[in-house]
């Protein structure tokens, strides 16, 4: 039944009641629903940002709907016969799907057009978890600023703060110790391990494997409860903050770090056997949700998604920032970007980090864990209790902050999906101007339309959940 | 996508391909550039035939209460500025243009045909400072609901504007 039939249904529904002669008990009550849905359907409207039939649709509307990338980098052009836009209402039914739905992680909601079971149009709706982030971030100092930045993306929290603190390190001009630095380096790594976890526990889930779930959950609490030895915290650690990190490696971090290490990177050996060689789940991922590598450039599309088109670009290796450059690492590229790509590159990747963290526990500099600057960290706690001017820096610093000079810097880093920015205006006072992240996931939700056109809805599940959308980063 | 491959040595950008605008040096990043917004448009393709694949990021940034900023000789100070940052993955280079718009009339020539990932970037940026993008395909709110009043991350948006309701105060006996 398409949309209008509906409609059409809805209205005759009172008037043939009214029409009948004596109206029954169960027509009375059909129309009262009726006439009480318009407003429950008011209420959850989000107007004009909803997909809407296609007669009332624009052509260049239409277009960003079926994720045509009509004018490519290279000059190439998509053949607009191939993106349908000719075809007429009443063959197709939009249909609503989330926001609260189990497998849109967290409240992403898409309206999608059928035709049968192939998706022709989809249109991501977002905005449900906004808490206006951006704003609050202008309203904090920048030693504030981390508790604020880390809820973004809350599956790797760490990266967030990292991205923030380097904004603040590049404006204030201040050179970081080796240690802060190669601390910073693992606990990126460990967070990109947890991360890429929950995502292989939830794909799996998607994909009807429950086994895979549990077990993702399982190794990531591992590294969870590392980061609850060193930072406090599981989540939201507020651990790197400008000028350091807000303590030193617990003792003993070489032992927990190598448990985690040969665990997990024994564990990733499992889940080749109960998927990666799985038929049912090859059948599931593979050829789904492709896109090219010349799509994902246009659609600014990065992190893994981009790396499973075939392009080997990974900020940690292109681009490199903290001390990358003296590691040693493969960047994974895929050669389809479809599914299983995605699934494979984020795979192999977690294999990567572990090699990345072997090292960086080998090579970890001794000395400070955070600039011996004044201005900007606090003094050490017994300072305080001897001298007057720790205790009126350390004042300082917790009611006033430090100030930053005027300008402005964008920093990019390769979080664990993609590349996270972080745009920042300082006008000189303590609290950033204008604080302006660019999430990964916001950016990466763009190309749904495209790797959804043409599939079945059935695989619109698997094909979100690889795209790793993290709504606290969309949203922000 | 074989020329994209950052493989290679990073390659200069070829000169007398960009037009000429205010530009100033920076040592945060490769090039950084000053565009009227009547050839914003057009420098914005420049680069992206200059080798410039991607656009990274765009967003707007409301200068209201900015005590004053540095920009080169030429470029008049005006209340918004949209900033975009390209990205070069061949060159391994960032750019970024920062475009002055007045205040009474912020609007601007989408780049959406251009680079087709600034779409949901271009939405954000009207929703949240209020800026115009003429040509977007579908310029409506895209974080904020679709009949919400003000653009948030303008400087004269008063924070916590929300009415809280408290009980009713009590009453004298």
């Amino acid at each position: 039944m398409t949309e209008h039939e509906h409609d059409d249904e809805r209205e005759a529904g009172p008037d043939a009641g009214t029409e009948s002669v004596e109206p029954g008990l169960e027509e009375t009550e059909a129309a009262h629903r009726h006439a009480e849905e318009p407003a429950f359907v008011a209420e959850t409207s989000e107007g004009a940002q909803e997909l809407a039939a296609r007669d009332t649709t624009t052509a260049g509307e239409l277009r960003q709907e079926v994720g045509a990338v009509l004018r490519l980098p290279e000059g190439g052009y998509v053949d607009p016969g191939d993106i349908d836009i000719e075809r007429r209402d009443d063959q197709t039914m939009i249909i609503n799907m989330g926001p609260q739905h189990p497998s849109t992680h967290g409240v992403l909601r898409l309206m999608l057009e059928l035709d049968g079971e192939t998706v022709l149009r989809t249109k991501p709706i977002i905005g449900y978890l906004h808490t206006g982030m951006e704003k609050t971030g202008e309203e904090l100092t920048y030693v504030q600023g981390c508790t604020n930045v880390t809820r973004m993306d809350y599956l790797s929290p760490l990266h967030n703060e990292l991205v923030f603190s380097l904004a603040t390190e590049a404006l204030l001009d201040v050179e970081l110790p080796p240690r802060a630095i190669w601390i910073r380096m693992l606990m990126a790594e460990l967070n990109r391990v947890s991360s890429h976890l929950m995502w292989m526990a939830t794909n799996g889930m998607d994909l009807g494997s429950t086994s895979m779930m549990i077990y993702g959950f399982r190794e990531r609490e591992m590294v969870l409860t590392f980061f609850e030895k060193t930072t406090g915290l599981r989540m939201n650690n507020n651990y790197i903050r400008p000028g350091g990190v807000a303590a030193d490696l617990p003792d003993g971090w070489q032992d927990d770090v190598e448990i985690i290490c040969e665990t997990i990177l024994a564990r990733t050996y499992e889940y080749d056997e109960l998927l990666t060689g799985q038929p049912i789940f090859r059948e599931r991922t593979e050829a789904v949700g492709n896109i090219s590598a010349e799509e994902a450039l246009a659609l600014s599309v990065t992190g893994p998604i981009l790396r499973s088109t075939g392009v080997p670009w990974d900020l940690r290796r292109t681009m490199p920032y903290l001390a990358y450059d003296k590691l040693d690492f493969d960047v994974i590229v895929g050669s389809y970007g479809d599914n299983f790509d995605r699934y494979s590159v984020r795979l192999n990747e977690i294999r990567e980090s572990i090699k990345m963290i072997r090292q960086i526990a080998e090579m970890m500099p001794p000395g400070d864990y955070r600039v011996q600057d004044r201005k900007v960290t606090p003094p050490p706690r017994a300072r305080i209790d001897e001298s007057m001017e720790a205790l009126i820096h350390h004042f300082k610093i917790f009611t006033e902050g430090f100030r930053v000079p005027e300008g402005e810097v964008y920093v990019a880093i390769e979080s664990p999906r993609g590349e996270l920015g972080c745009y920042m205006v300082s006008d000189g006072t303590s609290k950033p101007y204008r604080l302006h992240i660019r999430g990964p996931s916001f950016v990466n939700l763009q190309a749904l339309p495209l790797l959804l056109r043409g599939g079945l809805m059935a695989d619109a599940v698997a094909v979100i959940s690889s795209v790793d959308p993290v709504m606290g980063e969309v949203d922000r | 996508m074989s020329e994209s491959t950052p493989t290679a040595a990073p390659a200069a950008p070829p000169a007398g391909v960009l037009p000429e605008v205010p530009r100033l040096p920076d040592v945060r990043v490769d090039q950084l550039a000053f565009p009227h917004r009547d050839t914003y448009k057009q420098m914005v393709a420049a680069f992206r035939d200059a080798g410039f694949e991607t656009c990274a990021d765009l967003c707007g940034v409301d200068y209201l209460t900015h005590p004053g900023r540095s920009l080169p000789e030429g470029v008049a100070p005006e209340r918004f500025e949209v900033v975009v940052n390209l990205l070069s993955l061949s060159m391994r280079q960032r750019v970024r243009i920062r475009v002055q718009l007045p205040e009474s009339d912020p609007v601007v020539d989408t780049i959406v045909d251009v680079y087709p990932g600034a779409d949901a970037m271009e939405r954000e940026a009207y929703d949240m400072v209020g800026i115009l993008f003429t040509g977007h395909p579908d310029m409506t709110r895209i974080l904020m609901p679709e009949d919400w009043e003000g653009h948030p991350l303008r400087k004269d948006y008063g924070v916590g504007r929300v009415p809280v309701q408290f009980k009713e105060a009590p009453g004298p006996r």
